[in-house]
Formats: structure tokens, sequence, C-alpha cells
């Protein structure tokens, strides 16, 4: 298979350049989501009745085509990685609203009246108490949302080569190798196992206090 | 002193938890809220650290309201127990004792040393320290709940229901434990439990709520037995209460006969001296003169006193420490209608019977009914 990992020149990276690249356009937007997600969340654990609108709304958002967000994007961002990203996170809030949603309401009541009662006030409740137990939660979220966005990333080809390994897809149409498309989907599929596999070890590192399977008491 | 001044809690919803409650909660003793599900206990308890505000009333804390000072502050000076202990299951047992001294600004290593010191004073052995709540049992969590609350030495414990997620084994050593630690610290504890006999056992002050939120009795244990204000209270106690009610009798004033103790290597003469006509049984002991068992005079035999065949002692009871109601107990459980009363390490210091219990118990009551004309009168 010669010429596997030869990029044609008009992509400007070399494999692993591209590879940067991809890494970059995915996770970008899976931190922007979280950092946007944390409060969001705590607002929906705050007042319920704001949690049914929201997720409505993240719904709606992840059902907008990519296409029509980067029509509307590109007249403010043109044809950069950003325009690619901004849709990426949003689509991340799907998962990610709901998992830390969830993982703040799985604080047990008497854990948090606990605290109440010590004196933690909401603040302290919340970064010492809600948000560390409810770190599993989260990553279980992240997992999928970087998993999707790594998978997603792709469609940036369609504004201009800025889908990093996804241009390589449509490299593959132009100049009809076939192994340029098995090299995307591959790599892709890789980098995908990998970041999953990154996260979970995260998590391990973050919560030692989880009972392990077969771990002795 | 805690002081509950005529306090009315209605939630949102309409339901009236607490009517019209006062109490006055003595220093440096149990007092405890008892009653049926439901009836406001926990309301009232939260409502001692502002995790519930009244509706109406006010609570004074030494005499000055409770809402004079930071709710948080306030928080810190009382220790709070609940059920299912409530750890933060993200952090190690020594974490979880020292997250009030934590809270007050106490550095991390002097705060982890008294953490330290208080999994000693409850019965934690201190390789548990780095262990996560999950790998412990729920006695231990509960012992932790309680060394966390005690953890910046508040002057209050408020205590809802600590014991009642445990099995009855764990749960009576948790409650001798927390009278051991009561006698040594002597804090002002309010315990809440829906169950009567461990108000009984550990409140020196009991506090009987009815549906509604409404007070039906403020007694000490005793005089809940022994006089309970109506029939709500009366039902609420169970059906045994005067046999439970001797609990409160000292044994101490029994007294118990040596004279039908023998060793198991007595010779003849003493037997024979021993099992004079009035004394229908001998009880048994071993060299070290711990109950073996009891025969009747004539089945004993010097030298050959076979103790697989001697009557059982039922359960001995420790003579000034335990109450009538052990020695009645021991009196009940063996076929003799004896009790064996012993000393603190379980030598015999003589025995008694039935007859002489029934009689002890006649006198107690004869003089706590004039304590209560006592009362009366006054
Ligand atoms: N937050 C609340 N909102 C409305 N009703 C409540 C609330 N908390 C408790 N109650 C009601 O108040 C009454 C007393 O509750 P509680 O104090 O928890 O009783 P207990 O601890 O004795 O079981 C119950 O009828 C309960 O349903
Ligand atoms: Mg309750």
């Amino acid at each position: 298979m010669s010429g596997f990992f030869d990029i044609p020149s008009d992509l400007q990276h070399s494999y692993l350049g591209l590879i940067g690249l991809h890494l970059r356009e995915a996770l970008i937007p899976v931190l922007v989501g979280l950092l946007v997600s944390l409060p969001i969340a705590q607002l929906c654990v705050r007042f319920r009745w704001l949690y049914p609108p929201v997720l409505g709304v993240t719904t709606v958002l992840y059902a907008v085509p990519s296409l029509a967000f980067f029509v509307f994007l590109i007249d403010y961002t043109g044809q950069s990685e950003t325009t690619v990203m901004i849709p990426l996170a949003v689509y991340s809030l799907v998962v990610l609203v709901p998992a830390i949603v969830d993982g703040v309401r799985s604080v047990p009541p008497e854990t948090l009246a606990a605290a109440t009662a010590m004196g933690l006030g909401a603040v302290r409740r919340y970064f010492q108490v809600q948000l560390p137990i409810a770190v599993p939660a989260i990553i279980a979220g992240l997992r999928v949302a970087t998993v999707s966005s790594i998978s997603l990333v792709s469609i940036g080809m369609l504004i201009g080569n800025q889908g990093a390994l996804g241009n390589l897809l449509n490299d593959a149409n132009i100049y009809h190798r076939p192994e340029l498309a098995v090299n995307a989907v591959l790599t892709m599929a890789a980098l995908a196992i990998l970041a999953d596999a990154a996260l979970v070890l995260v998590r391990r590192v973050l919560t030692p206090w989880m009972p392990r399977k077969g771990a002795a008491r | 002193m805690i002081r509950i001044d005529s306090v009315t809690k209605r939630y949102p919803d309409g339901t009236v938890a607490v009517d019209r409650l006062s109490l006055e909660i003595p220093d440096r003793s149990i007092t405890v809220l008892v009653g049926p599900s439901g009836c406001g206990k926990t309301t009232t308890l939260r409502m001692i650290n502002r995790m519930v505000e009244p509706s109406e009333g006010s609570i004074l804390l030494d005499g000055v309201d409770i809402q004079a000072q930071p709710v948080n502050t306030l928080r810190r000076s009382m220790g709070y127990v609940i059920q299912n202990a409530g750890l933060f299951q993200h952090r190690t047992i020594i974490d979880n004792i020292a997250t009030v001294p934590r809270l007050l600004g106490w550095s991390k290593e002097r705060s982890r040393a008294r953490a330290a010191e208080l999994m000693e004073r409850v019965g934690l052995d201190s390789s548990l320290a780095r262990r996560y709540p999950y790998q412990l049992s729920g006695g231990q969590q509960q012992r932790v709940g309680v060394a966390r609350a005690l953890a910046a030495d508040p002057p209050v414990l408020l205590m809802d229901e600590p014991f009642s997620a445990v099995d009855p084994v764990v749960r009576k050593g948790l409650q001798d434990e927390l009278l051991r630690i009561q006698e040594e610290l002597g804090k002002t504890i309010v315990f809440v439990t829906h169950d009567i006999d461990e108000a009984i056992k550990l409140g020196t002050m009991v506090a009987v709520m009815r549906t509604g939120g409404k007070l039906a009795q403020f007694a000490p244990p005793a005089e809940l037995l022994s006089a309970p204000a109506d029939d709500f209270v009366e039902d609420f106690l169970g059906t045994d209460r005067g046999i439970r009610r001797l609990s409160f009798f000292p044994s101490g004033a029994l007294k118990l006969e040596s004279g039908p103790v023998v060793p198991v290597d007595a010779d003849a003469k003493k037997l024979a001296a021993r099992g004079s006509a009035d004394v229908p049984y001998l009880l048994v002991t071993d060299l070290d003169g711990k109950p073996l068992g009891w025969g009747a005079p004539q089945d004993l035999t010097a030298g050959e006193i076979a103790v697989g065949q001697l009557l059982p002692y039922g359960r001995p009871f420790v003579h000034g420490k335990d109450s009538l109601r052990a020695a009645l107990d021991g009196a009940v459980l063996s076929p003799t209608g004896w009790s064996v009363g012993v000393d603190g390490t379980g030598r015999v210091v003589g025995v008694v019977s039935q007859a002489v219990i029934a009689e002890a118990i006649r006198n107690a009551h004869a003089e706590g009914r004039t304590d209560d004309e006592a009362k009366a009168v006054r």
C-alpha cells in the first residue's frame, strides 16, 4: 500500500500534523462545551423548571445540520477552524448538560444535608461536595462527547479543507486514492479509542473513592 | 440551654409539621425526641440549626435568639449526625472527620491530628483513616458520622435517627458507645428516634411527640413509664412498660444469700451444712467462683458432682450495677426461680429468690409512689 501516508500537498500538513490539528479541532469544542455546561447544569439543578426547556434547546441545536451552522457562521468567522469548532461545541451540550445534571443530582440527599448542617455554604457545597461526586457522570458524558466530536470534525472539509483528517476523505475522492479514505477512517478510530482510554484513566485517578469490582474491603 | 418557645412550622404546602412546641432542653444531657414517623421530629431538630426556619415562635441558645449569629457560624457550633451517616463518599475517613475543623480555618495537620484523636474516641481503628466510606461497614460509617460531628468540639450535638439503619446488635454497641462518650464529654445532645426503647435507654429527658407536631409528654424516662400522660403515650410505650420500668430500679438493695452457694470441690460436710431444709437448691460454682448450675442438695454427692446434670442458672446479673429487671430476668430464666448475682468479673456474690425480688420491686414502687405524691403536692 504505497502512499498510505503520502498526504497530498494541498492539505499543507504532514500526517502527524493532521492528527494534531484533528485533535485540536475535536477537543477544544468539548472543553468549551464542558465550561459552558457546568453553569447551565447548575442552574438546571437549582431551578428544576429550567431543565426541560434547556434540554429541548440543546436537542434542537443538535438537530441543526452543521452545514447550516457553517453558512451562518462563515460571515463572521470565515473558512476557519473556529467555524468548525463552534457547532461542535454546541453539539456537545446535548450530552454534557444532562450528564452533569444527573451527576449532581446523584449526590445523596443525606450527604447534602450533612454538608449544609456542617456549615458549608452553597459555593463550598458545589465545589467540595456536588462537583467531585458528579465526576464519574461528567466523565461518562465527556467520553461520548469526545468520541462523537472526533468523528464530526471531518465535516470541516466542507468549508475548504478545515476537516483535518476528514480532508483525506475528500482528497481520496479527488485524487482517486481510496487508501487515503481508509487511512482517515482508521486514524480517527484509533484517536477515538485512545481519547476514550485517556478519559477512563483520568476518571480512575480522580475517583479513588469509587467501589471497584473485585476490590477487597 | 436550648429553649424552644412555642414554635410552629408550616411548610409551603400547608402541612403543619410542628405545632406550638415548647421545650427546654437542659445542658450537658441527652434529650430525646420520640414519636411516630411524620410527627415532626426531624423538622424540630432542623429548626435548631436553622436548616428549617420556624413559621412562628423562637429558639434561644443560652438565652440568645439563634437568628442573632450568621447561620453557618451557628451550624459549625452544632454537630449533626444522621441516618446512613451522610458521609462524603469522595473523601477519606480522616478527611471526612476533619471537615469542620478545616472550615474553621485550622491547619491541615492540626485538623488531621484532631480527627485521628476522634477516631480513637469513637472506637475506630487508625488503620481505617485512609479508607473511603464504601470500604466501611454501616456501623463503622455511623461511628465516623459521630466523630465528624464531634470534630470541632461543638457544645451541641443534633442526632437524627443516627442508629436506625444498622442491625440491632450493632445498634446496641453504638448506643452504649454514645453513653460512654457522653459521660466523658458532657455535650448537650438532642437525639431523634422513633424507637421508644432507644429513647428510654438514652434519654435523660424524653419528649414524646404525636402526629401533627404536638408535644404529648416531656419527662424523664422512669416517669414516662410510671405515669404516661395519656392514652397515646401509654400506647406508644407498648405493653410491657411495667417490666421495662424495672430497669430504673437498682439491684443494689437486693439482699443476696451466699449460703446456698458451694464450690464444685465441696466436701460432704460442707454440702450437708449448706443443704439445710429451707434451701431447695444449691448453686455450684467452679473453683474460680463462677456459676456452673443448680442442684438439689440430695442429688449432690461430694467429689462426684456431675456438672452436665445441673439445672441452668439463667443469666446472672451484676449486683449493684444491673437493674431489678436483670435480676428478675435471671430468676425467670432459671427453672429454680432463683437469680444469680455476680460481681464485675463474673464471680458469684450470692443468690436471690423470685419472692425476694418481688418484695424489692414492691418496695421500689412504694418509694416511687411517695415521690409522685410529693410532686403532686408541690
Ligand atoms: N419540605 C417539606 N415540605 C412539606 N412537608 C414536609 C416537608 N418536610 C416534612 N414535611 C411533612 O411534615 C411532617 C413532619 O415531617 P418530619 O419532621 O420529617 O417528621 P419525622 O421526622 O417525625 O418523621 C410530615 O407530615 C412530612 O410529610
Ligand atoms: Mg425524621
